[in-house]
This record gives C-alpha cells, structure tokens and sequence, in this order.
C-alpha cells in the first residue's frame, strides 16, 4: 500500500514536474460521473432535454478560497444526445451546432464570485458554434471528501441560460424556444 | 392489351412500373428538398417528411416487384438499329439506376431508423429498424443519401435525354415501345 502510494506519488510529481496541486481536479470522465445537460422548451408545452457525451476538463477548488477557483471545459458538439438520432443529426447541422465547422465548444472561467455558503457565479468565456460570449454560471458546491476507492473528489452543479441567436444559432425554434438551459454536474478526481 | 413483355415490347405491368417509379422519384426528391427549408412552424413540418418517408418505403416495395417481374418477365430485346456501343451503354445505365435506387432507398431508411426507430408507412405498417448505431450513423446515412439522390436523378435526367434523342433523332421506337406505342409506331416507321 505505501509503496503503491509512493510510486504514485512518484509519477504524479513526474507527470506534474512537483508542483502544488493539492486543489486540482480533473473532471471524472473515466467513470462518467460528469454530465453537460440542456433543457429547452418544446413548444411552451414541455422541456425536451438532451445532452452532450464527449467532455473533458479540469477545474482548481479550494473551498477556503473559492474565488481562486478556475475551471476549463472542451467539448465535442457531434456528441449531442436528444434520444432521437433523427433530430440529432438536424442539431448537428448548420440550422443548429454546425458540428462540421465548430466541432468543439469550450468554456474557460475569468473570475469566481462567492454568492452564498455553497454557492458562486462563475464568469468565463464560452465558445459555441464560432462564437465566444462572455456568461455567467450559477454554481452550487455540492461536496468533497475521500472516495471509497482511495482517491478525492468534490462535486458541483451548475446553471447558465443561453440565447440562441447569441450564438449564432438561427433556426428560430418559436417564441417559447428563445433560450437553452445548460445544466452541468461535474465531479472532479483531485490530482 | 397484353400484361406481359414480349420480345419487342413492353407489357401493362412493364409500362406501369416504369412510369410510377419514375414520377415517384423526382416526387421524392422535390419534396425531399424542399421539406429541407420548412419553417418549424410550417403545418408541413412534420407530414411533409412523414410522407417521404411512407413513399419511400413503398416504393422500395414497388422495386422488389419490378425486378421480381423483369425475372418473370424479361424486357423487349433491344431494337435491331442499335449498335452494340448503345446496347452496352443502355444496359449500363439501367443497371445503375437500379443499383441507385436501392442504394438511395436504403440510406434514407438507415437515418431514420439509425436508433432503432421504426419507420410508420402512411399509419398502415410499421418497417422495423435492423442495422442501429453504426458510429455516426444518422449523420453518414444522410450525406450519402443526399449525393446519391442528386446523381439519380441526374442518372434519370440522362436516360431521358437519351430516349428523347432516340424518338426524334433517330426516329426509332425506343420512346414510344415504354408508351405502349410500339406495333403502330413501329408500323409507321418501318
């Protein structure tokens, strides 16, 4: 056990050239306890949700000092999932993520922004289909503690609502459809 | 009237597959297209490909039939005028409009069911998904059955052309023999 732990120390301060990594996490993608989920009126009868399967990111968190908190995201626009291959196909078009053009949306914070106990706006720039936007996210610390398996983690859900047009999305969906939710839920393994 | 194709001729059956699928194909493709732009808001929105759909499955139907009934009932032989370069070119393209069809056909049912939906014919039946996810399947089937569609009917445009040329340039009975012309015409051009 100590030796396993020395050797991963070993690789880890390799890998990391020994610097101070205490609060950085990576965000599980490996076991897939990490979600970018959206909602989006259909019609102003209902929500349709869906969400995006290919993600990867990294984000620093002291809980002592959230505001020195960052976090990046990538993400893979092909990857979206409504449960409907067909409307699927027609998000990834240029009426919708023009996935072919814009493969990647990416969302890198600027500032953190305590707002309660457990709660911050996370500031930062997202980049979707072309375009980067200044947005805020509506962040609520969830927990953090010792895995059963050895490791740490600290969790986090978080709300943003999007224009479509302000992303250049122009395929105008009716008035109760203006906007997207985006719900992320994201566990990080600290490094 | 005969149902059957003879030696010089096309029979009832012949003529009205011809005919049906040809009008059916650039049906499908106008309205392929154009439910492409609809507004979500349009009242074709949703029937407009529902509709492409259900004709579509039917007249993948129609083909099986159509190729079932070539065996049973073999095409006129070619005319004697043509050369062996047309005949070749004639078989040819017939070969590839079929092998088109098929083709077209079955990519446009693997978007559809790329996830295992089935495909509703007009409320009547249902045709099941088979083959579901493939890697990118949706988005793949899609573009290879947009291209395809184009060159169909770029195929069909071209198999026109050449039975317009054979009526009036060359004045023989190609053209009027799928009009169900043929004993007259041949009659008055002989």
């Amino acid at each position: 056990m100590l030796k396993k732990r020395f050797i991963a120390l070993a690789l880890a301060s390799t890998l990391f050239g020994g610097q101070a990594l205490a609060a950085d996490y990576v965000i599980d993608k490996e076991g897939q306890h990490a979600f970018v989920n959206f909602k989006i009126s259909h019609l102003g009868f209902s929500w349709l949700y869906g969400t995006f399967k290919d993600f990867d990111g990294t984000f620093s968190f002291d809980a002592d000092k959230p505001e020195a908190s960052k976090v990046k995201v990538n993400l893979q626009t092909a990857s979206v999932d409504s449960n409907h291959a067909e409307r699927d196909k027609h998000l990834r078009s240029p009426d919708f993520l023009n996935v072919a053009a814009h493969p990647t949306a990416t969302f890198e914070s600027t500032s953190v922004k305590s707002t309660g106990k457990n709660t911050a706006d996370i500031a930062g720039n997202l980049t979707l289909n072309g375009v980067t936007k200044p947005i805020v996210i509506a962040a609520h610390f969830l927990g953090e503690g010792k895995d059963p398996w050895g490791g740490y983690r600290a969790g986090f859900e978080g709300n943003t609502t999007l224009k479509l047009k302000d992303f250049a999305i122009e395929k105008d969906l009716g008035p109760a459809s203006q906007t997207v939710e985006l719900i992320l839920s994201i566990e990080g393994v600290r490094q | 009237m005969q149902w059957r194709n003879s030696t010089d001729s096309y029979g009832l059956i012949g003529r009205l597959l011809h005919w049906l699928v040809a009008v059916t194909v650039f049906g499908l493709f106008g309205l392929g297209i154009w439910m492409r732009g609809l507004d979500y808001y349009s009242s074709w929105y949703r029937a407009a490909p529902e509709i492409h759909k259900s004709i579509g499955m039917l007249l993948f139907g129609q083909m099986l039939v159509r190729v079932a009934w070539r065996f049973f009932s073999p095409g006129p032989a070619p005319l004697a005028s043509h050369g062996s370069l047309v005949q070749v070119a004639t078989r040819l393209m017939h070969e590839l409009l079929y092998l088109g069809l098929f083709a077209v056909m079955i990519a446009g049912y693997l978007i559809s069911t790329a996830d295992g939906r089935s495909i509703e014919v007009f409320g009547w039946f249902a045709v099941p998904a088979s083959v579901t996810s493939l890697a990118n399947q949706a988005d793949l089937a899609g573009m290879i059955h947009k291209y395809l569609a184009w060159l169909l009917v770029i195929l069909a445009a071209l198999h026109a052309l050449a039975a317009l040329k054979h009526h009036f340039i060359d004045r023989d009975s190609t053209l009027l023999r799928m009009a169900g012309r043929v004993s007259k015409a041949q009659v008055s051009i002989r």
